[in-house]
């Protein structure tokens, strides 16, 4: 049977990644752990002496998910800018591939898809280390992991689809500190959304990343306001990659074959 | 192998392929010659099946490339115009990645890679990293990589552009132990010098469009001469004076800015012509008609313009 297309292109990124995984595992877990260590355990001690913590839970326990969710972002967007500018304009290895019988759209689908295996072993690993620091007091915890791959998908199909037309890569310094680092900060990560100016606070329902924070906090914390928001959030999650895919294919092939 | 009819190209307002007509045949090597911007890259494109026609009608192997891009695509060798190697891999690693893309087994693409490796004389480079690699080893390698999946048809765009002489050599020889074992090929290039050496019919395309279609020799002898006087001369105003007199000795003449061409079918007559008529000319060489030639007539321009 013939290996679908897309999965050729993981295959690339595989044999591409072999040779460099070690620094690449090591820069994508050391600075989500670093965070980790200095905001759960040094700040997240005086939180808990100042207020108990948020909402009545340890901060280590509050920050925990709120990480894992914005570094599987931040990885899945950095993996979408650079790499793909590599691909179509400096390398032009992307020129290559689409003049086999693998497909601009198929192109496309594997690069997302193996961004999405990079995040899922970089959140693992964050799990794994925050279950031993006493960050995640459910079992459910698990569960953040498939959670922090969607939220990352959802940038990832976006920004791939952004960069793939991109002259140069000068914009992408502008996207990540007036794009994604305030979403980094404000959608629930360090504090709850309920902390924000009332006016700012529905602005947040419409970052994707606060939907991915809030189903990792409940998976690793153990408990959601309600079932009906669990499916909510996956819903607005599922929706926004499925936009973005739409729109990621679209632009790849007019970028690759016009 | 490749049926185009009434082919055109359009980016927005611009005509880059305006209406052409041509096939190839099984086991030809067909070229595309013209200087840049005539709308060869364009056309290898739309072979290629990775741009569609804006208008016309497109067979390639039989079939439609709107249709079956991807089947086409998997029976094609593409050299593109730029490198597109992957210059975080190495050699031997871009030759297995690219036979994965066509979903080529694992056992089957490195028996292949190594006999391309010796092919291409890259062998003794198999591990290294695309990077430090020549500019002539890295189209090698882009070669090498196009017959990975063992072409049908192989596209060559523009191939050894920006090689020098001795690499350049090297190519065509390779080229030529393809067409031997009677490998289709298509190539574009602005070079006439690789149009008479490894085509076997061409067309010559300029604005977007075919002026001329048929052998290299065909082509020279339809259009140009047998032989040509090329003369310089040290100021403009003794050029002008001569050029009534070269008018007389020659079929025609072509006076570019450098120097004056007179197209004969006897180069001797007219060198003697011009030493008796006191010309006085800087340089007088002799060579026979070429392709360029033939586009200078044609066009009224060079291939480099």
């Amino acid at each position: 049977m013939a290996t679908p297309t897309a999965l050729r292109v993981v295959e690339k990124e595989w044999v591409a990644w072999r040779r460099l995984w070690k620094a690449s595992v090591f820069q994508a877990t050391i600075s989500p752990l670093l965070f980790l260590a200095a905001m759960g355990l040094g700040l997240g001690d005086l939180v808990n002496k100042g207020s108990g913590g948020v909402n009545g839970v340890d901060y280590l326990v509050f920050v925990t998910p709120g990480l894992m969710a914005a570094s599987a972002m931040m990885q899945g967007a950095g993996e979408s800018l650079w790499p793909v500018l590599g691909g179509v304009k400096w390398m032009r290895t992307y020129h290559a591939a689409v003049s086999t019988p693998v497909s601009a759209g198929a192109l496309f689908a594997g690069h997302v898809i193996w961004i999405s295996l990079r995040v899922l072993l970089s959140a693992t690993v964050f799990l794994i280390v925050a279950v031993i620091l006493g960050g995640v007091p459910s079992l459910w915890g698990v569960l953040a992991i498939p959670a922090a791959v969607l939220g990352a998908s959802v940038f990832a199909a976006a920004l791939n689809g952004y960069a793939v037309t991109q002259e140069s890569d000068i914009p992408f310094a502008v996207i990540l500190r007036m794009g994604l680092f305030p979403l980094f900060l404000f959608s629930g990560t360090f504090f709850p959304t309920s902390r924000l100016p009332d006016w700012l606070q529905p602005v947040s329902w419409f970052s994707p990343l606060w939907h991915a924070v809030e189903l990792c906090r409940a998976a690793t914390t153990g408990s959601a306001p309600s079932a009906g928001s669990i499916v909510g959030h996956i819903a607005f999650l599922v929706a926004c990659l499925a936009a973005g895919c739409w729109w990621g294919v679209r632009r790849f092939t007019q970028a690759l074959t016009a | 192998m490749i049926q185009g009819t009434n082919i055109t190209k359009r980016f927005g307002s611009f005509v880059a392929v305006d209406g052409i007509d041509f096939h190839v045949e099984p086991g030809e090597a067909f070229g595309f010659l013209g200087p840049n911007g005539a709308g060869k890259t364009s056309t290898m494109r739309m072979v290629g099946c990775v741009s569609q026609p804006t208008s016309g009608e497109l067979r390639i192997l039989g079939m439609d490339p709107a249709v079956d891009g991807s089947k086409i695509r998997a029976r094609l060798g593409v050299v593109p115009q730029e490198d597109s190697l992957d210059s975080e891999l190495t050699v031997l690693d871009n030759l297995i990645i690219y036979g994965r893309y066509f979903d080529l087994p694992h056992a089957e693409i490195r028996r292949r890679a190594e006999e391309l490796l010796e092919f291409m004389q890259l062998t003794d480079r198999r591990n290294d990293l695309v990077d430090p690699l020549s500019g002539g080893m890295k189209r090698r390698l882009t070669i090498g990589r196009a017959l990975v999946n063992q072409p049908d048809l192989i596209l060559l765009d523009e191939p050894t552009t920006g090689l020098d002489p001795q690499a350049r050599h090297l190519l065509w020889d390779r080229f030529y132990q393809l067409k031997r074992q009677g490998t289709t090929m298509v190539l574009t290039t602005h070079y006439m010098e690789e149009a008479e050496q490894l085509c076997d019919r061409l067309v010559i395309m300029d604005g977007g469009k075919i002026v001329t279609e048929g052998s290299p020799r065909e082509l020279v002898a339809r259009h140009a001469t047998r032989e040509v006087v090329e003369l310089r001369f040290t100021t403009p105003e003794e050029r002008d004076r001569a050029l009534p007199r070269l008018a007389e000795f020659g079929e025609r003449i072509e006076a570019l800015t450098d120097r004056v061409l007179v197209y004969t079918q006897d180069a001797g007559k007219v060198v003697a012509l011009v030493t008796d008529g006191e010309l006085h000319p800087e340089s007088v060489y002799e060579r026979r008609g070429t392709l360029e030639d033939v586009f200078l007539i044609l066009t009224g321009r060079t291939l480099d313009d």
